[in-house]
């Protein structure tokens, strides 16, 4: 008998089993794919290494920060700052037509490039500061106020409104248009006032020192292993049966299999099907160039982009949806040796993410599937290019994954990046000790995923005995 | 233990938590919160840890007592003067 289960070997997955097994709980991870990750996984192709997901690392701070998301999760997992070598950007934009803003990490940059470009919101940019420091998560304020509505009373120039929202909805928002006020405090925070970094090694390093703290505390990982359904009578949750058919029994059972997917798992169709799971999808079209991107010109870390002052998020009515996009180069990040010499990658790398249709993706014939993903590649490198210097010359390889890889990969409802719209704080299900954490508990991205595992551990399957 | 031995005990279990920090340093009687920036999340991990590594249980309403090293150690003493320190 476990003390708990824990569907998915993601980051929240993780990151939840270190804290169970380093307080003596008997606790299983078991993945229905082949290998650990889910979103943020890394593989391999013609002998070259990617990651899935990873662009930046959020909420970065330096070495001998004792505060902050990145601090606490350390502590938590009792890891060392060494341990995630993070390396912080060089830089990263967010494009409009005819207006640029710099960010750093630190606000500092942002400010003064408000200060520069918007300067009668000046004053205006510090009273949104205000109320950002005044939300707190764990009281009332509603979380799913309109950000849209809080921002715009603040901020009367309507373009840096936009240009505020365009980066945290592309890294953070689930719901389509708008964005809860108390995720975008989250996103800001995580964004602006924290920022981007990366480790040389890419998410792998992450991973891998998660799951080697996992094992050597004695917790179980069974990869391959999915669950088809959870075991329960009205109240509780008993055990899960594998699509093997084996069964497991458990005391607790912690998903980040997604909200709806999991209470589908337990045959519960009426309550899954309120309120829709999320729509939100992309295609990643990476190019390998035979040059290191700065020495084309290009410097910046990430760049978000949109060609009008209009910032639509939504899901495309075709394939994919090119007036906004996100162009990331790992190359650009101050990447140092132990010795403290500066080291770079061994060849230039440019990522652009653009907003995809799942069904138009996944209903495609093989033949066609591979025919479309050539052709959006070459569109959406094109797109881009009109926000950085054009690299089209130097590739020398190529990589895409859409919609489609994002379900195989996560087994999310229509391969939605950031689950559904409607976020479960608290982590309970109907079923008293069955809880869900990471993606649609409400903390998304790398570090959110990871803080989201300890949490609901924490409050549910640790202090309860 | 002797207070001694629960003082060692304690910065171990610190250590273990924020391996990054210097804890030479550490004086007694201010709070680790200040000192430190420990949250309540730490807190919670303080009290775990001397339940894994001592089974000594402490109440909710006496996690107050935690709050500095010198008012952790005499608030310990008794809970832990027949325990032998392991390691
Ligand atoms: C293209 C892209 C780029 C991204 N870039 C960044 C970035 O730069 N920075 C950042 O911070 N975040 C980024 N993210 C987001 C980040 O990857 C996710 O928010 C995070 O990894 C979510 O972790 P999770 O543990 O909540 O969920 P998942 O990673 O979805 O983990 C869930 C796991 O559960 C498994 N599972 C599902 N159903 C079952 C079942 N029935 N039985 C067994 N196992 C099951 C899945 O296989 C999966 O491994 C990106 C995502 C994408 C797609």
């Amino acid at each position: 008998m476990y003390d708990t289960i824990i569907i998915g070997a993601g980051m929240s997955g993780l990151a939840a089993g270190i804290r169970l097994a380093h307080f003596d709980r008997r606790v299983c991870i078991l993945e229905r794919h082949t290998t650990i990750g889910g979103l943020n996984s890394f593989y391999r192709l013609n002998g070259r290494d990617y990651d899935v997901g990873l662009h930046a690392v959020t909420n970065y701070m330096p070495k001998g920060t004792r505060r902050g998301p990145l601090a606490k999760l350390l502590r938590q997992l009792r890891f060392r700052w060494e341990d995630f070598s993070l390396a912080p950007q060089i830089g990263s934009t967010i494009a409009f037509p005819g207006v640029q803003l710099q960010l750093g990490n630190g606000l500092e940059l942002l400010e003064s490039e408000i200060d520069k470009h918007f300067p009668s919101q000046k004053d205006n940019f510090q009273q949104l500061l205000t109320q950002i420091a005044d939300y707190d998560e764990l009281e009332q304020q509603p979380f799913e106020a309109s950000a849209r509505q809080v921002v715009s009373s603040t901020i009367s120039d309507p373009l840096l409104v936009e240009m505020l929202l365009c980066p945290l909805m592309w890294y953070g928002n689930a719901r389509e248009s708008d964005m809860d006020f108390g995720q975008f405090c989250i996103m800001f925070r995580s964004i602006f006032m924290e920022g981007f970094s990366r480790p040389f090694a890419g998410v792998r390093l992450i991973l891998k020192n998660l799951v080697r703290r996992f094992r050597e505390l004695g917790g179980e990982l069974k990869l391959s292993r999915g669950v088809d359904r959870i075991v329960h009578d009205k109240k509780h949750v008993n055990g899960v049966v594998l699509d093997n058919g084996e069964q497991l029994p458990g005391k607790h059972i912690l998903s980040s299999a997604g909200w709806f997917e999991t209470l589908r798992m337990c045959g519960d169709v009426v309550s899954s099907s309120t309120r829709g799971p999320g729509k939100l999808s992309f295609t990643e079209s990476i190019a390998i160039l035979d040059k290191q991107p700065r020495q084309l010109g290009h410097d910046r870390t990430i760049v978000f982009f949109n060609d009008s002052d209009k910032f639509r998020w939504e899901q495309p009515k075709t394939m994919c949806d090119l007036r906004t996009g996100v162009i990331c180069s790992p190359n650009n990040y101050w990447y140092e040796d132990v010795s403290g010499k500066q080291q770079q990658l061994s060849e230039g790398v440019i990522r652009i993410t653009a907003l995809a249709n799942f069904d138009a993706w996944q209903n495609l014939p093989e033949e066609q599937y591979r025919l479309e993903k050539l052709r959006w590649h070459e569109r959406t490198v094109t797109s881009a290019v009109r926000f950085m210097p054009d690299f089209r010359r130097h590739i020398i390889d190529t990589d895409m994954f859409t919609p489609k890889t994002i379900h195989r990969f996560t087994w999310h409802d229509n391969g939605a990046v950031y689950g559904a719209p409607n976020k479960h704080l608290d982590g309970t299900t109907p079923w008293k000790n069955l809880y869900v954490c990471g993606t649609d508990q409400g903390y998304v991205g790398i570090i959110g995923s990871i803080l989201s595992g300890i949490s609901i551990a924490n409050r549910y399957c640790l202090q309860t005995t | 233990m002797t207070l001694a031995e629960i003082r060692e005990e304690i910065i171990d279990i610190l250590h273990d938590i924020a391996p990054d920090e210097d804890l030479s340093e550490l004086k007694d009687d201010v709070d680790f919160r200040e000192q430190l920036e420990l949250d309540s999340m730490d807190f919670l991990d303080i009290v775990m840890e001397l339940r894994k590594r001592h089974r000594v249980q402490i109440p909710e309403e006496d996690y107050g007592e935690l709050a500095s090293m010198h008012r952790t150690v005499t608030y310990l003493e008794p809970l832990l003067k027949d325990v032998a320190r392991v390691s």
